[in-house]
């Protein structure tokens, strides 16, 4: 898109979608290295994710700041109004994936020797589909491509199903090993966050569609596989 | 766990806006109009129509021809020397540029308000007692005392002037003279109120004033407002057409031409991208 008359206007702009994309990128280290330091044990890796937190909040903040300025200063109209909206609603979910992935960094600090690795590694196993989700929605927003968003919003189904099968994989070590409980109702907590990651990615990705498009997707249009 | 798969934004709360514009048939209805200044074009080919009882905002940069398409609605062209309207304007299936019309008379079912609030050298009373009493609207005097009123009311200016009609119409401010002006054209019972950038001159508290009265004649009349302004054209209107060059770009609901506009120069213009 053609800049602006009033240049400054442009640049206000891409200062705010260069700060939704950089926040974009810190989450994503977030849910992969959350998981990573689940799989490898490893505590230190474990309290840098959490040490992340606060500089989402931060940048969250300072974009929310942004937006009230441009609303009240420039008046928006069109795909500026569209895309300052929509930013504004980005980053609250980025904050809270932000936040899901602090808190499995969180849990994967007090799991213990009874969780296996078979289980550590089902859920870098599921990660990896959340992460990439999160991933090509962060390309779709950088590349203004409305067909890309929709793509990812269709395939949330993959990630439920990831979530059932560790879902049922977790109820089988649970129930063989009752000494497992404790650590085992982190492993489904862990689970679920990674789940509800996708989700946000699911409803970052119906901003991108709206910035572009200026349509809203229909959620009766959604597939949806869930079934726990 | 349903509940919780369910994404936050997409449901009814992102439904479109309930108060879309009402279906009302059209009450002017424009087909092919072109324009010419002696050998100059200045409107190619515009069609469209504006519904009664809602306000239509046209809207485009300076020199796209809003205000002259404007002014063919009341045939105020046909005061311009070397100006050629061709087309059809159909006001009620009659064609406003037939012989058999009269343009005084259509100008009074036709009311203009101007950018520069133009009241009479007269009383604020004369100002709106002059068109009813030339058109035979009103004979007694309290014919034309019970006008005056209704008219100063409509228009919001009744409180702040009923104790001095007989002050000179120029001795009020800009905001109350062009609500007078307002009052003049409301007086000989228009059906359609044409208004050319009525708030241009007036400073935000009266512009307020102009919108909020611009608000409550829509219930009654059909009003097409040209504006330099696209946030004035966003806040008063519930249709915009976007004028560029002679052409008609765009029109549609006001909602969706500042959120979402089809044409490219549409989207540009609003979002200040105009070269």
């Amino acid at each position: 898109m053609s800049d602006h008359i009033v240049s400054a206007y442009s640049d206000e702009l891409d200062k705010l979608s260069s700060d939704i994309m950089r926040m974009g990128g810190i989450v994503e280290t977030m849910i992969t290295d959350s998981c990573r330091a689940l799989s490898a044990n490893d505590s230190v890796l474990a309290k840098e994710v959490i040490a992340r937190d606060p500089q989402v909040d931060a940048i969250e903040s300072d974009v929310e700041k942004q937006i009230v300025s441009l609303i009240a200063r420039r008046q928006p109209m069109g795909h500026d109004l569209r895309m300052i909206l929509s930013a504004l609603k980005i980053s609250n979910e980025l904050e809270r994936i932000g936040d899901l992935s602090k808190n499995i960094a969180k849990r994967a600090l007090r799991l213990d020797d009874h969780v296996s690795m078979e289980m550590r590694n089902a859920i870098l196993r599921m990660s990896r589909p959340v992460a990439r989700q999160l991933n090509e929605v962060l390309d779709a927003y950088a590349s203004g491509n409305a067909v890309l968003a929709k793509n990812v919003w269709s395939s949330d189904d993959d990630i439920d199903q990831h979530y059932n099968a560790v879902f049922r994989e977790m109820i089988t070590y649970l129930i063989e090993d009752p000494r497992r409980i404790t650590a085992g109702a982190h492993m489904l907590f862990i689970a679920k966050n990674l789940e509800r990651i996708g989700d946000h990615c699911t409803n970052v990705a119906e901003f991108v569609y709206y910035q572009a498009v200026g349509e809203y997707l229909s959620v009766m249009d959604r597939p949806k596989l869930d079934q726990v | 766990m349903d509940s919780d798969h369910t994404p936050q934004a997409a449901g009814s709360v992102l439904a479109p806006a309930a108060d879309a514009p009402p279906a009302a048939a059209p009450r002017i209805d424009c087909r092919d109009i072109k324009v010419f200044y002696g050998a100059t074009q200045a409107i190619h080919g515009v069609s469209m129509s504006f519904p009664d009882r809602a306000v239509t905002a046209l809207i485009g940069p300076s020199g796209c021809g809003k205000s002259t398409f404007l002014r063919c609605l009341n045939r105020m062209n046909d005061t311009i020397e070397n100006c050629r309207v061709e087309g059809q304007i159909l006001m009620d299936g009659q064609d406003i540029n037939d012989h058999s019309i009269d343009p005084v008379l259509l100008r009074s079912r036709v009311g203009m308000v101007f950018q520069k609030p133009n009241p009479f050298p007269k009383s604020i009373y004369d100002n709106i007692a002059y068109g009813p009493r030339i058109h035979g609207i009103a004979t007694s005097r309290e014919d034309l005392d019970a006008i005056v009123e209704k008219s100063l009311r409509r228009a919001g200016l009744w409180e702040e002037v009923k104790d001095r009609l007989q002050a000179p119409g120029t001795s009020l401010s800009g905001g109350q003279q062009q609500r007078l002006c307002i009052a003049r054209a409301i007086a000989v019972r228009p059906e359609v109120i044409l208004m050319d950038e009525p708030c241009s001159a007036l400073d935000p508290v009266a512009t307020a004033r102009i919108e909020e009265l611009i608000d409550e004649l829509r219930k009654r009349y059909c009003i097409v407002i040209v504006t330099h302004s696209m946030q004035q054209a966003a806040r008063v209107s519930q249709r915009t057409a976007f004028f560029h060059l002679g052409n008609l770009v765009e029109m549609g609901e006001t909602e969706q031409i500042f959120t979402n506009p089809r044409e490219k120069r549409t989207e540009d213009y609003i979002t200040g991208r105009f070269g």
